[in-house]
């Protein structure tokens, strides 16, 4: 979304609270906290420093207990 | 690849932040992006650029033991899946010359005068997740780890038994890619030390070799493994039991620090020096030793916290307090992961989910403002239509490819009858394949998808949204696992296994050809909670809820809240705990969305997610049975201390349990004198026949309540007899800190366990010490012991709700690292002590996250249900009942229709098991996307001769 229609709908909707958040950083953590917010009903930006997100966990082989693959 | 898809999640990817500005609510935040070289929206990803690209570098995804192009892509699933230029190894960026990757491009995706910019984002807050790195191995120079390749990292290791990695799986050494025969793991490299490292724990690192061995074992069955360790710091739910599967596998654990190892420059074989715990020398040589690094801040938090305005603890993590673990000093900008110390996992996504619903209670009144709502294309309708079955075959890189002929499996599918395309990818799962999914479903007008990839547990609602997108119905889909089902379990029979995948795929696509869209039924929810347990993850979770704007019970057993933590005096870290408590249950009580239930207990539970009845009983309703209303159920009743029938504990008493110890100390009860001695056991019930879990918090209890007394009388005797001392993450300082301070800690073997007798004034404790091999006898006026916190043992409870426990008694997660909050029910969370031991700042965070998986539900205010639940055809039904005396779930009632009785499923509540439908004797029910006749279909499939 670009910025200005995200300024002009909170100046409409509400003159305090935005209702959208930025999660800094692009791993598990990140992705997580994005997912939930996004579904809660809220507008996410997720910045990641990398070229890609999924960060350390991706690299991961396989995961406990299970073996199932980290992506 | 989720997060990809959103609507309402922007990825922002080669970006930092530059400056932080305004308040919580309103941060005004600019976000300085470098270029790509590469236009995303034109980037098909598919690689024709890397392979004309002549510079070649390390490749950062496999620890640098591959190489890649300096245009290139992070690894092959990547999100998003766009190539982009490293900068600083780009012949063109650099000297202006070559550009092979533009002439190379098809579509003109590079574009070389793209510039560094900066944008400014209006936000109501900030999360910061930037996780942490790997210590650097190099640091540690008497392992010398930059003279010899076969000196690898964990993560270095992780590569090397991956089957994406640069060794397709295989376990090799690095300096001449042989098979290591001897392979050894040395735990605390960089951590837990005072020279070159960092003093605390590293949380990680004893289970992730754990794993790592289990798992190498699996690959290579003959290997020698040996983990050098100075204590298995295996706490937390299944890894005692995970500790356990490794030594019975053959993993040889040895007790002691390894200070130094020497190179063989000629075998490039690696030699160790290491004394045993009893005080002999030994000498052992290894083909391949792996470091499982401890973990470190990033050194850009310095900079990161400078611009956010928020604070750094002493050892470079984001601080935030014991009671609020997600907060930072600044209003609005929470943190969570491994940005803020060492942690697992699960820990990472708890504390995600949980920094989300601050953010949540913070921007409540904003909530739904700036989203959209996912659109799809209107479904296209299949009647009528002649059978056109497409089938994807998926490589899994190495992972199927490398077993099972994956090209001769899809030539084969394309003769089966109803087939018009079938493809083979290297990885289905990556965004370029959906991509190539949904154009092959339009183009070629495909009304049936068969995916033969990994398991649909995981992949499924994947494929599902892609086919979806698309516009087909997401039933209109069927998976066949041909990874763990052939090239997982006959890794060594290719030919069997290639025959396999042929065979299961006959098989679905035969069942392809009967499946039917089928609607997805949409429940209200109704928008209230209902939290079990007035403790401290409880009135977290509600309060949470609260705040959000959701209506809450809370129900409480006892007469007053308060839980556990009533029983906690004091902290390690300082901070007050009945300040605390007392702030809380002052909230809790006198917010207008909480109605406080005390004294009452849950009697029955009935209905499902989104809509459950809850009959409580109790003091305050007298006779009366009350029933609630709600739409979701957070557990959090909480855990029990385990008492010992050992140590003359309840015949003795100078013996008491640790937390009546600290009561006394706290109270002034016990005033701890010059001539006293006080002894510590820990691990009693824990670890051992009683209870074969660590219990995760006694260890810290321990070196807390010795502190105490060290700090009121250094003169104190403070005697800690352990079998593994376990104080993880931060903790460990305080650990130096009481040997610093003279607390004599003494290891202790479980075959040996300290022997107690009553003596005058107290009692005396022999334990026979493994250093000098020799009995130690302590005469001491108290003896604590650490006892295990075991689940409660709730039947009403556990009758009222079927939410599945783990072996230990404790409710169990629906996924361990994923979705560690989420009960096998939907819409039932658990949370806190009932969920397994833990300490105060993982209780509140998993709290915070149970309120913030529920708050999803509560603030959609529906939930759409799988369409694999029963039907029944009333004509064919008998009306005997046998189906609704089955069902596990309570999801069938029988009605009468025109007055005949006949069985009705309530869809809401059918999980789809198939019970029902199996035991029915008229075959009146039908399981959807599992009828009789495509069950029929898929076996006589198998039996239809092969090619």
């Amino acid at each position: 979304m670009p910025l200005l229609l995200v300024t002009m709908k909170t100046q409409t909707y509400n003159n305090k609270l935005i209702g959208a958040v930025m999660v800094v950083g692009g791993g598990i953590t990140g992705i997580q906290a994005a997912m939930d917010l996004s579904e809660a009903g809220y507008y996410v930006y997720l910045v990641e420093r990398s070229s890609a997100i999924g960060g350390i966990m991706a690299g991961l082989d396989k995961t406990f207990p299970t073996n199932d693959c980290a992506i | 690849m989720e997060a990809g898809r959103s609507p309402n999640i922007k990825i922002i990817t080669n970006a930092e932040i530059k400056e932080v500005s305004g308040i919580a609510g309103n941060f005004f935040v600019k976000i300085l992006c470098y270029p790509r070289y590469v236009d995303a929206t034109k980037c098909t990803g598919c690689g024709v650029c890397a392979q004309y690209c002549p510079v070649t570098i390390p490749d950062p995804y496999n620890q640098n033991l591959s190489l890649k192009k300096a245009i290139d892509i992070q690894y092959t699933q990547a999100v998003p899946s766009s190539y982009s230029v490293n900068p600083d190894y780009c012949l063109f960026l650099n000297r202006k010359e070559c550009k092979q990757c533009t002439r190379a491009c098809q579509t003109g995706a590079i574009n070389f005068d793209q510039k560094a910019e900066v944008s400014e984002y209006h936000v109501g807050s900030i999360i910061m997740a930037t996780g942490f790195k790997e210590c650097d191995a190099g640091s540690i120079e008497s392992y010398g780890y930059k003279d010899s390749q076969n000196i690898v990292t964990g993560l270095e290791f992780e590569r090397i038994s991956s089957a994406s990695g640069p060794y397709m799986g295989k376990i090799l050494r690095p300096s001449d890619l042989k098979k290591p025969q001897k392979i050894a793991f040395i735990q605390c490299a960089g951590s837990r030390t005072q020279i070159s490292g960092k003093s605390y724990c590293s949380s990680v690192c004893c289970k992730y070799a754990v794993k790592d061995a289990i798992v190498a074992l699996e690959h290579e069955p003959d290997l020698d493994i040996t983990i050098f360790f100075m204590d298995m710091r295996l706490y937390g739910k299944g890894f005692e039991t995970f500790y356990e599967r490794a030594r019975k596998s053959g993993v040889t654990f040895i007790r002691s620090r390894v200070s130094e190892i020497k190179h063989d420059k000629d075998t490039e074989d690696l030699a160790i020096e290491y004394i045993k715990e009893d005080g002999t020398l030994h000498h052992d040589t290894f083909n391949l030793i792996v470091l499982p690094m401890g973990l470190e801040p990033h050194k850009e938090n310095y900079s990161l916290a400078k611009t956010a305005g928020i604070k750094l603890n002493t050892h470079g993590f984001f601080q935030t307090g014991l009671f609020n673990p997600l907060n930072t000093i600044r209003e609005g900008i929470y943190v969570a992961g491994g940005c803020k110390g060492p942690m697992p996992l699960p820990d990472s996504v708890m504390q995600a989910s949980g920094a989300a619903v601050c953010a949540s209670e913070l921007l409540k009144k904003s909530r739904g403002m700036l989203i959209t709502e996912k659109a799809f294309a209107e479904e296209i309708s299949i009647d009528q239509e002649d059978l056109r079955i497409g089938v994807f075959v998926c490589n899994c890189g190495k992972n199927i490819g490398g077993v099972v002929d994956v090209a001769g499996v899809k030539k084969y599918a394309e003769t089966l009858p109803g087939v018009v395309v079938s493809t083979d990818n290297v990885y289905s799962c990556s965004e370029d394949t959906q991509a190539l999914i949904k154009e092959t479903v339009i183009n070629e007008k495909l009304n049936r998808v068969v995916v033969a990839a990994c398991t649909p547990r995981t992949h499924e609602p994947l494929f599902q949204t892609t086919i979806r997108e698309a516009g087909l119905n997401k039933c209109l889909f069927e998976m066949v696992n041909i990874r763990d089902q052939c090239s997982w379990v006959h890794a060594y029979e290719k030919e069997e296994a290639t025959q396999k995948a042929k065979d299961l795929i006959r098989m679905a696509v035969a069942k392809a050809g009967l499946i039917q869209p089928l609607a997805e039924p949409v429940i209200e929810i109704i928008p209230k909670a209902l939290v079990i347990g007035g403790g401290l993850a409880g009135m977290t979770a509600a309060l949470s809820l609260a705040e959000q704007g959701f209506e809450c019970y809370l129900i409480e057993k006892t007469s007053v809240l308060g839980g556990n933590l009533r029983n906690i005096h004091y902290t390690l870290e300082g901070e007050d705990p009945k300040l605390y408590l007392n702030e809380l249950i002052d909230k809790v009580n006198n917010h207008n969305l909480i109605n406080v239930i005390t004294e009452s207990e849950v009697e029955s539970v009935n209905g499902f997610v989104g809509n459950f009845h809850t009959v409580i009983t109790g003091a305050n309703h007298g006779t009366d049975r009350e029933e609630l209303k709600h739409g979701i159920i957070i557990l959090a009743n909480g855990a029990a201390v385990y008492e010992p029938d050992e140590y003359l504990y309840g015949k003795s008493e100078n013996v008491l349990l640790q937390h009546v110890l600290e009561e006394r100390i706290a109270s002034g009860q016990f005033i701890p004198a010059e001539e006293d001695s006080v002894v510590m056991i820990q691990c009693v019930g824990s670890r051992d026949d009683n209870h074969s879990y660590c219990s995760s918090i006694c260890c810290s209890m321990a070196i807390k309540n010795a502190l105490k007394i060290k700090e009121i009388n250094p003169a104190t005797n403070v005697y800690i007899l352990y079998r593994d001392m376990r104080p993880y993450g931060f903790h460990e300082d305080f650990y130096k800190d009481a040997r610093d301070r003279g607390v004599v800690f003494i290891r202790y073997d479980v075959k040996h366990k300290p022997e107690v007798t009553e003596i005058d004034g107290g009692v005396r404790v022999t334990v026979r010490d493994p250093i000098i091999n020799k009995d130690v006898v302590i005469d001491a006026k108290i003896l604590a012991l650490s006892t295990a916190i075991i689940p409660r043992k709730d039947e009403k409870l556990g009758k009222a709700l079927s939410v599945t426990k783990s072996a230990e008694g404790f409710f169990l997660e629906s996924h361990v690292q994923l979705k560690p909050v989420d009960s096998y029910v939907d819409g039932i969370y658990i949370c806190g002590m009932s969920q397994f031991p833990k300490p105060i700042d993982e209780s509140i965070f998993q709290a915070k996250a149970a309120a913030s998986q529920a708050s999803i539900l509560l603030a959609r205010g529906y939930v759409k249900t799988e369409p694999i639940v029963s039907s029944c055809d009333t004509d064919k039904c008998i009306g005997c009942g046998i189906c609704e005396y089955f069902c596990p779930y309570n999801a069938i009632k029988m009605t009468r229709i025109n007055k005949k009785r006949k069985a009705e499923i309530v869809v809401a509540a059918c999980k789809g098991c198939g019970v029902c439908s199996s035991y029915c004797p008229a075959k009146a029910i039908n399981m959807g996307r599992f009828t009789d006749d495509q069950i029929l279909a898929q076996i006589k499939a198998f039996g239809d001769s092969r090619e």
